[in-house]
């Protein structure tokens, strides 16, 4: 008897779980073919791609797209708006849901509970598409629904869509719109798991209800939000393609062209592939540190890391 | 004596305290709801009103004229029906493979489950990008095909997570040794054994999936030139977005056409959203409990 062993070899297991290898092989398939294969066709960043010659054999140009890149008078415009949007973003976006989940955890089980938290979580359903579509027109000069609301008080609507200065407020007020209900849900279930004792010694030292989300929700929910504000910080140049492309409008090119947006103009509706694989490579690069270094300081600050 | 003072006192703060939580809780309420209401009051309400801004919370001049249009266009139709059929397909191959791979990493005896596991995670912190993803999606002939609604995006690494920390946790050791010892292969176990006792799960991340495509517009903006293949998601950004007309709004002329384009816009919004948002209340519970298990085992 071999058994027993701790660790299954890969012989043994092979020879026991075949069928589950054979399970496996698709989706790892994909795995390979839709997500190594596209890291390794990211070379096409350091080569003048032609559709002649293929990935592998088009000529190679060194850095010389990154360069360009660099040079570009665009690059500080795009990397200043990626940078201003999500870190605005990431700011703005972190307390809401907390102060949501703290409020909600305060009242007692009931309708009105369970109406705040399913209509607040609701817009999180909702597509992209549609939540732009909602956004510009209740924004909208003359008819919309914020118009008349200024309109209700004698004044008149500044004009949201055409000014440029408009476009992150309106990105990030929108997102918050859309997604405090459900990032409220993560910290209910972190005050839920809460310590009982903790809320007892409290009530014992007269604790008012504000102390006690002071003194013991606070930080009992603190370790899932550093979590959630890494998660956040390591996505900063990855801010969402798809919602500043929709918000777009010529009037506010000037503050909404970030590099995702960049990289698929350039890329697709231009047919610079090289080029816009270079950026795209720059982002992906710069974004993977900034995780790292995230991650790396908060375990030093905080104790409490992704891994 | 002293005790009962502060009590007291603290009471009264307290009452002061619940009385701006259920304020602010209220806020919340309004400031999500307004402009749901908003929107489905306007689509209620004749071309005129809402051009002229008159609709605020409640129809004016009730009329269904908007989804009578809406629901005659051939273009917004084909979307839909376009839409189904990505969300129905895409869902059951995204639930088939997740489980492929989330089945042989949830067992004990699988060798090298610990490397795969890196390796559909890191896919997570670096990806190749756009440019490099659409060029693999054409060298497989997929550009401009219904595949390219489904395949690139089929398999999610988070409800991988959710799908394997479910399974181990679920089902016991001592049910698989039972099954071996009855003469049962690894497939075998899965279908009879593994599959009834996952059924929860599987419903999850099916939904999950299925709202994840009906609501996705990207691929389609990458992948697809043919309008015929337009997921109703392409369709509503065309209409809504970029303000071209569907071909059913060729009818109406003048004026009266650009009211009812405005108009137009409302009854879209609602009959797209409407599916999701009504299943929405009965699937909510699990959500939770999915992006739960997730956020803990992740």
């Amino acid at each position: 008897m071999v058994a027993n062993r701790g660790k299954p070899g890969l012989r043994r297991s092979l020879r026991r779980h075949w069928q589950l290898y054979l399970l496996i092989v698709l989706p790892l398939a994909y795995f390979v073919v839709f997500k190594y294969v596209p890291m390794t066709n990211s070379v096409i960043a350091f080569k003048d791609y032609n559709v002649v010659d293929g990935i592998w054999g088009s000529p190679w140009a060194g850095l010389q797209h990154f360069t360009a890149f660099f040079s570009n008078p665009v690059f500080w415009t795009l990397v200043r708006n990626t940078l201003l949007l999500s870190v605005y973003f990431l700011l703005a976006g972190f307390p809401i849901p907390i102060i949501l989940a703290l409020a909600l955890n305060e009242i007692r089980q009931g309708f009105f509970k369970r109406t705040v938290q399913l209509v607040t979580y609701a817009p999180y359903f909702i597509s992209t598409v549609v939540i732009v579509s909602m956004t510009i027109l209740i924004l909208s000069p003359r008819i919309g629904l914020v118009d008349q609301g200024f309109g209700f008080f004698g004044l008149d609507a500044p004009d949201f869509l055409g000014n440029a200065d408009y476009f992150r407020h309106i990105y990030v007020w929108s997102d918050i719109w859309q997604t405090a209900g459900y990032s409220a849900v993560i910290y209910m279930a972190a005050l839920a798991g809460i310590d009982p004792s903790l809320y007892e010694a409290a009530r014992v030292d007269g604790a008012t209800r504000l102390q006690k989300i002071i003194n013991v929700d606070i930080p009992g929910i603190m370790p899932t939000a550093v979590i959630i504000l890494i998660l956040g910080a390591g996505n900063i140049m990855a801010i969402g393609f798809e919602k500043a492309y929709l918000l777009q409008n010529p009037l506010n090119l000037g503050q909404s062209e970030i590099i995702a947006t960049y990289v698929y103009k350039t890329g697709l509706l231009n047919a610079d592939f090289s080029q816009a694989a270079a950026v795209g490579l720059f982002n992906s690069v710069i974004n993977l540190v900034l995780l790292l270094g995230v991650n790396v300081i908060s375990k030093r600050v905080s104790g409490s890391g992704l891994w | 004596m002293v005790k009962q003072g502060r009590k007291v006192k603290n009471t009264g703060i307290d009452r002061v305290f619940m009385f701006a939580v259920y304020a602010l809780l209220l806020t919340f309420l309004a400031v999500v709801l307004l402009p749901l209401i908003y929107i489905l009051s306007s689509s209620f309400s004749s071309p005129n009103a809402v051009s002229s801004g008159r609709v605020w919370l409640w129809p004016v001049d009730f009329t269904i004229r908007g989804y009578e249009v809406v629901l005659s266009d051939p273009q917004i139709l084909g979307g839909f029906a376009n839409s189904l059929f990505y969300t129905v397909v895409g869902a059951l191959v995204s639930v088939t493979l997740t489980i492929a791979i989330a089945y042989p990493l949830s067992r004990k005896g699988f060798y090298g489950r610990g490397f795969i596991t890196s390796i559909i995670v890191y896919t997570m912190l670096f990806a190749g990008g756009i440019i490099p993803t659409y060029l693999v999606v054409q060298s497989l002939g997929l550009l401009d095909t219904r595949w390219a609604m489904i395949l690139p995006q089929a398999i999610g690494v988070w409800q991988v997570i959710i799908a394997r920390a479910y399974l181990r946790n679920s089902i016991p050791d001592s049910l698989y040794e039972a099954a071996e010892l009855d003469g049962a292969g690894d497939l075998r176990i899965l279908w009879s054994v593994v599959l009834p006792l996952a059924k929860p799960m599987i419903a999850v991340i099916a939904l999950m999936y299925a709202i994840m495509q009906w609501n996705s517009y990207f691929d389609a903006l990458l992948y697809l030139k043919t309008d015929d293949l337009y997921p109703l998601q392409l369709v509503l950004r065309n209409i809504l977005v970029l303000n071209s007309p569907g071909n059913g709004m060729d009818a109406a002329a003048g004026i009266e056409r650009r009211h009812l384009a405005d108009l137009l816009k409302y009854s879209l919004i609602v009959v797209s959203t409407a599916p999701v948002l009504l299943i929405y209340p009965f699937v909510a519970r699990h959500f939770t409990k999915g992006a739960l298990i997730g956020a803990v085992k992740g």
